[in-house]
């Protein structure tokens, strides 16, 4: 690409006395493309979108975001960016559409337009039945969706999402979904964290893993899964004698070396959910009874483990773990 | 839809704009939370009851009388000035406790990443919580109304008084500012702003005369802008202001007040702005 990445970060380093919460990261985000940055609690996304989103300021390291530098042309960022923390921040005693005007007045819009655009943006987030009530009534769902209203209120060409789906219900979750695949359409370039990567796997064009403060994998959601095998095909079988004919049967179901494991055999496997199509006729053929049959995704904790060689979880953020204790995972 | 449409700089420029908008919603705020409003209301008016019919005779006032038994309406007419006195003081609490839950809530975090003026939150924050006092100062003096204090000195230099009480909110509403935004959390705001504002306004002229007080701290108690605050506005109001000690704040209670006021906003705004700019959030 010819023109300035929208962000780009080199070298961010973030000590917060002891605690080394970033600990070297870099980080591209073309114009256009969505990143998702993806990570367990505690491992520095929120240290990231805050140092570029101007909030922080980095102990070591540069960022440029839409051109400007995050250090010394702050409020030029800040013109070019909207910003969705982790934690909905918004008024509880205003009304959702108080709160709209509030920051449309903020980024100095004219009344009419921040009028016109909160009308807009409370209709394109199913708020409008609740435009005039205080947000204390609303529920988690219809605050975070305002919260994400308030930072496109001056049509942001550059937007951090902290976490945006974080505690919400799956459907909830789908109609975020939607809005940011719009905005991304519209041309909006989006850096959001996540800790799921289904989430990542929907919305971005390009996963950033990030643990204990530094990048440990990089690429599409399709090359992070295949890199750690892909889906895998799970079957109980009902009677465990029948376990090696049962492996036998689905030999040219799998892709990979089977696991077994008392009545349980796993294997990887390609070609989404019509594998189990093929698996179910293939047992049946050699009349082997199954008990449970499943098709499991890889998770950010399948990720993790092949990634780190630890779970996902979280951990004391511990200055010396970065170094010691990790195993790098095999990258293409 | 069409692009984002930027206002016309405004002549009194950003700073003051976006410290309006800010004013604007924590005014808003106040009144959709009316519990928190009437208590406000209610507790300097029970200040003003408590002290008019419970301590009432018993303070007597020197140099108010000349010498006479103590009497209830002169302790009244004393009183009232040292009610605002307080009540204004205390609004420094709610500036604290105010930006504790912002900055707890993210608000300041998002403020911060706008592109607006810095020091618009807490302009429009203490502007916010001052003006608020004109309505917590109109319910206190028809309560004294009420209980037979008098405004007896003119209504220029009644609204003087009401001018010099508020400026002294305004400028207590910055160190509430600074403290607000230097505590962790909410629950420590609420202590933390006020627990300063009990030895400033008891250790003053407000309740009883600096005379009353142990000599080591009458020194303190006159330098305290609470007290020349309290007597300039008995001045004002032409209540009885009792004997004054020497010392130049009690001789220009006025000047005094104007001065310290100025001075207090020339250091706290600063420190307030610095702590807001550096401030962590979460
Ligand atoms: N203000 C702070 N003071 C001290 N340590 C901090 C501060 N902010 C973050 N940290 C530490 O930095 C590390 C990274 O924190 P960060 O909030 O960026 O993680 P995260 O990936 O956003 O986690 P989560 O998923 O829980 O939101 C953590 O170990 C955290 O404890
Ligand atoms: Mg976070």
């Amino acid at each position: 690409m010819s023109s300035e990445p929208a962000v780009r970060a080199e070298g961010l380093v973030k000590t917060f006395g002891d605690v080394r919460a970033l600990d070297g990261v870099d980080l591209t985000v073309e114009v256009g493309q969505v990143v998702a940055l993806l990570g367990p609690n505690g491992a520095g996304k929120t240290t990231v979108v805050r140092i570029l989103a101007t909030l922080l300021k980095a102990t070591e390291g540069t960022a440029t975001v839409a051109g400007f530098d995050v250090r010394t042309q702050a409020n030029s960022v800040r013109r070019s960016i909207g910003l969705t923390g982790q934690y909905a921040a918004v008024d509880e005693y205003l009304t959702g559409r108080e709160n709209l005007r509030m920051f449309g007045d903020l980024y100095h819009l004219t009344p009419a337009y921040v009028k016109e655009r909160s009308a807009e943006l409370l209709e394109g987030f199913e708020l409008t039945y609740a435009a005039d009530r205080p947000v204390r009534t609303y529920s988690g769902g219809m605050r975070r969706r305002l919260d994400l209203a308030s930072s496109l209120i001056a049509k942001p060409s550059i937007l951090f999402l902290d976490e945006p789906t974080t505690g919400l219900d799956p459907r909830s979750r789908l109609g975020l979904w939607e809005v940011m695949k719009e905005l991304v359409r519209e041309g909006t370039t989006v850096l959001l964290t996540t800790q799921y990567l289904e989430e990542a796997d929907q919305l971005a064009n390009d996963v950033v893993v990030i643990d204990h403060g530094r990048v440990i994998a990089h690429g599409t959601s399709e090359q992070l899964k295949d890199q750690i095998g892909g889906d895998r095909l799970e079957i109980v079988v009902a009677d465990s004698a029948q376990i090696d004919e049962a492996k036998k049967a689905l030999s040219t179901v799998f892709s990979g070396e089977a696991i077994v494991e008392d009545d349980k055999i796993s294997a990887p496997v390609t070609g989404g959910s019509t594998v189990l199509v093929d698996a179910v006729r293939a047992l049946d053929a050699s009349g082997i009874p199954v008990a449970d049959i499943a098709l499991r995704r890889p998770t950010l904790d399948d990720v993790f483990l092949s990634l780190t060689g630890h779970a996902a979880e979280e951990e004391k953020a511990d200055p010396n773990a970065p170094v010691s204790g990790r195993r790098r995972g095999g990258r293409r | 839809m069409s692009a984002p449409v930027q206002m016309a700089r405004p002549i009194w420029g950003w700073t003051v704009h976006d410290g309006l908008v800010v004013a604007r919603r924590n005014i808003i705020q106040s009144f959709r939370i009316p519990e928190a409003l009437f208590f406000s209301l209610v507790q300097p008016v029970i200040f003003v009851l408590l002290f008019a019919y419970v301590f009432g005779g018993a303070i007597p006032i020197p140099g108010a009388e000349g010498g006479a038994a103590p009497d209830a309406n002169a302790y009244r007419n004393y009183l009232m000035p040292g009610i605002f006195g307080q009540t204004v003081a205390f609004a420094a609490a709610a500036s604290t406790v105010g930006l504790a839950e912002d900055m707890q809530k993210g608000l300041i975090d998002r403020f911060r990443a706008l592109p607006m003026s810095p020091p618009a939150v807490l302009l429009g924050r203490t502007l916010a919580d001052a003006l608020r006092q004109i309505l917590v100062l109109t319910v206190l003096s028809i309560t004294g109304f009420i209980v037979g204090w008098r405004i007896s000195d003119g209504i220029p230099n009644a609204i003087l008084a009401y001018l010099l009480l508020l400026l002294f909110a305004y400028t207590v509403a910055w160190i509430g500012a600074w403290i607000g935004l230097s505590v962790p959390n909410t629950e420590t705001a609420n202590t933390a702003g006020l627990i300063w504002l009990f030895p400033l306004t008891f250790l003053s002229n407000a309740f009883v005369p600096i005379t009353a007080l142990p000599s080591w701290l009458q020194a303190f108690a006159a330098f305290n802008p609470i007290s020349s605050l309290v007597l300039a506005t008995r001045e004002l109001f032409g209540n009885p202001t009792g004997f004054q000690p020497d010392y130049w704040p009690l001789q220009n209670p006025i000047l005094y007040t104007v001065i310290s006021c100025v001075v207090l906003i020339a250091i706290f705004a600063p420190l307030a702005v610095r702590k807001y700019r550096s401030s962590a959030g979460k």
